[in-house]
């Protein structure tokens, strides 16, 4: 076996391949966030609705969600889903990028489940006399939710919230399953036409790691800030 | 999807078993339950560690704490594939290499739970055991961990949900798990991909659901009997 070497990766095809999968990657977990987070409010606020229907619709999202593995959602979005649209639809999906918009539906619907019941967590610890206050001021529901409650509670929720940000970094690598070109895809690629896996493996590793190190560390200031 | 389930309801809970290898979503199960089996030691071990008076000890299994719930579990398997076998000197197999790397892993995950569990017991447990003579791993064993487990209980039904959950990802690798399986008939069929990964989301459903319901009976329990008992 040779010595350890870095270096080939740092230059060339293998480095433009692992920067480009790393860049998906990111992508990935930005545009996620940017759809998980209002569909997790919206989830958050059936679950708290004064309606026993909309209850039941907000826990019966987070619990059939909750409990299939995310590789299961991946196949099924993937493979499945796409034969429901209407044929116009599906061949303009079928012409674009078809792999990152079914890893994106899937990776959204997964973390808004998660992330729904770290907001409603959110939601119960403000007081009560709160909201009673709101609707006596003449609010609605809705409207003593968004301006009274929500930016109170989302505050109270980062510190989970980004928890589940950092399982999100994490579960990009799943894509992979469904062919998108992300860093994990990447590092097999290089892995497979370079039969280094060791330094493959180890640029891999060290950058989710240090993704995660941030989003922890991030986490851990927020904490120390909100307590 | 009646007839998807006429023709491969055998295949899908037990693979080619008995002819060959098992598989399907009775793999899917043994494996979890392996997993969290085996690795429970490993996380009770590495939980009490990271717990321990000695900075020697606590040091580096928080650093390893830290590096393996910073990447992704598919990293962790990628590992054991390409490296069990050069530490070993023998083929592992997929099996084995899914089972070794969801212990580390779980472990690592095991320990915070265990952790957690361990902080949730009174100091003056831990100060009672000290001053009637016993020392501190006698102390650990005998009061502090008993009283641990009791408040772990949940977690570890939510723990073994997860396992479940992550057994899927042993498709990447080859092993003939419920999703491979899956995956397998969808090949054979063709026509009827939205079918067959439905059924496969619904059949994990069950699973997991009765099994986190299991989790929170348990957890109501508990909180009663905490509310008795102060």
């Amino acid at each position: 076996m040779r010595m350890f070497d870095l270096n080939f990766l740092l230059a060339g095809d293998y480095r433009d391949w692992l920067l480009s999968g790393l860049l998906l990657s990111l992508q990935l977990l930005a545009i996620t966030l940017l759809l998980s987070l209002p569909l997790a409010c919206g989830v958050a606020m059936l679950r708290l609705a004064p309606s026993r229907l909309l209850n039941g619709l907000g826990a019966a999202y987070v619990e059939l969600i909750r409990n299939v593995p995310l590789l299961a959602h991946f196949l099924f979005w993937y493979f499945g889903a796409p034969e429901l649209l209407p044929d116009t639809w599906k061949e303009r999906l079928y012409a674009g990028n078809i792999e990152a918009v079914s890893a994106i539906t899937a990776l959204t619907l997964y973390t808004a489940a998660y992330m729904a019941e770290d907001i409603r967590s959110g939601i119960r610890a403000i007081p009560a006399q709160q909201f009673e206050a709101g609707r006596a001021l003449g609010f609605s529901f809705l409207a003593t939710m968004r301006l009274c409650i929500v930016p109170q509670a989302l505050r109270l929720a980062a510190p989970p919230l980004l928890s589940q940000t950092l399982n999100l970094w994490q579960n990009t690598s799943i894509a992979t399953v469904i062919g998108v070109a992300e860093l994990m895809y990447q590092t097999q690629r290089v892995e497979a036409a370079s039969f280094r896996s060791v330094e493959a493996f180890v640029f891999a590793s060290a950058a989710y790691l240090v993704v995660s190190l941030v989003i922890a560390g991030l986490a851990a200031w927020l904490q120390k800030k909100v307590s | 999807m009646l007839e998807l389930l006429h023709d491969y309801w055998l295949y899908f809970l037990v693979g080619r078993y008995p002819e060959g290898p098992l598989g399907g979503l009775a793999l899917t199960v043994l494996l979890a339950s392996l997993a969290l089996v085996l690795s429970l030691p490993f996380g009770l071990l590495l939980g009490l560690a990271r717990l321990s008076p000695w900075r020697l000890l606590r040091w580096p299994v928080a650093a390893l704490i830290h590096v393996v719930r910073g990447i992704p579990l598919l990293l962790v398997i990628f590992w054991a594939y390409f490296f069990l076998p050069s530490i070993t000197g023998h083929e592992s197999g997929q099996f084995g290499t899914m089972l070794a790397a969801l212990v580390i892993f779980d472990g690592i995950y095991l320990a915070e739970i265990v952790r957690a569990g361990v902080q949730a017991v009174p100091t003056g447990q831990v100060e009672a055991a000290r001053s009637l003579g016993l020392n501190y791993l006698d102390s650990m064993r005998q009061v502090v961990l008993p009283q641990a487990l009791r408040h772990m209980l949940p977690s570890l039904v939510n723990q073994f949900v997860s396992t479940i959950k992550e057994t899927s990802l042993g498709t990447i690798i080859g092993l003939a798990e419920v999703s491979f399986i899956a995956s397998q008939v969808n090949g054979l069929v063709l026509t009827k991909p939205v079918q067959v990964y439905f059924l496969l989301g619904m059949t994990y459903f069950v699973l997991c659901f009765s099994l986190s319901r299991a989790a929170f009976w348990l957890e109501r329990r508990q909180a009663r009997l905490l509310k008795a008992a102060a």
